[in-house]
């Protein structure tokens, strides 16, 4: 699982990377004004958009809570294989609840907001 | 942090072969070699993006379905816009570092590892520029 677990934290790594160009036409399309804001919003409201996101918010979520254990690693902590795997669960866990909880509340924003 | 005290000609174990350890990491730091400012940068940027990148989640999700003039007053305030300025270029800089050590590992011909490094460095660093523009002229009204 150790393996499958880095080589996951180098694939969110880079299609994060990618996110970063849809996050800076986000604020891109801030600046540009209300029609442009609308257009990318419809964008990313398409299914083919909720996927994507849906993707990215998970990346983050795994990429973030698997980069702690990195900085944990980077200190010297929980080198002992009985830890790395605890850690390693407690990481997918946690992913797997954020992205539960950004959408369960995404979903909510938008029914308010609608 | 459990160390070794086994000891080899006078200095211990721990400072010949780091594995990882802060202590090691200091140490070598002096040498003041790229990659170790490579390592640390990444790190720096990585402590950075964990509460600014939560942050950014959150707030993004109290803007879905609202309009242009929500997520305007969002950006344009000013904590808000030093905060924004201060996330993407930690942002970018690390996926500059990480995307680095990922073509370093896999791409094994040399002018093409070092034509796709400078591509992603001047894409990642146009993507910086752009968006702190972006922010900056939310900031200033002018959106």
């Amino acid at each position: 699982m150790a393996a499958l677990l880095s080589i996951t934290h180098r694939a969110t790594g880079v299609f994060l990377t990618l996110g970063t160009v849809v996050l800076v036409y986000w604020l891109v399309s801030v600046a540009r004004g209300p029609e442009a804001y609308a257009g990318l919003q419809e964008t990313l409201g398409s299914w083919v958009g909720i996927i994507c996101l849906f993707l990215w918010s998970f990346a983050l979520f795994f990429h973030l809570c698997n980069g702690i254990r990195h900085l944990f690693w980077d200190l010297g902590y929980g080198f002992e294989m009985k830890t790395v795997d605890a850690s390693g669960l407690a990481a997918l866990v946690a992913t797997a609840i954020l992205t539960a909880i950004t959408w369960l509340l995404a979903f909510m924003y938008s029914g308010a907001q609608a | 942090m459990n160390l070794p005290s086994l000891k080899i000609r006078g200095l211990p174990v721990y400072k010949i072969i780091n594995i990882g350890g802060l202590y090691g990491r200091l140490r070598a730091l002096r040498t003041k070699s790229p990659a170790l400012h490579h390592w640390w940068w990444q790190r720096i940027t990585a402590v950075v993006l964990v509460p600014l990148s939560l942050w950014f989640a959150a707030s993004l999700i109290t803007m879905v379905g609202a309009g242009h003039a929500a997520a305007a007053a969002w950006v344009g305030s000013p904590g808000v816009a030093l905060l924004l300025i201060v996330f993407i270029l930690a942002l970018c800089y690390h996926a500059y570092l990480g995307v680095e050590v990922v073509m370093d590992d896999y791409v094994h011909i040399e002018w093409v590892k070092a034509k796709g490094v400078l591509a992603v460095q001047v894409v990642l660093g146009l993507l910086a520029v752009i968006g702190v523009l972006a922010v900056l002229w939310v900031l200033v009204g002018l959106a």
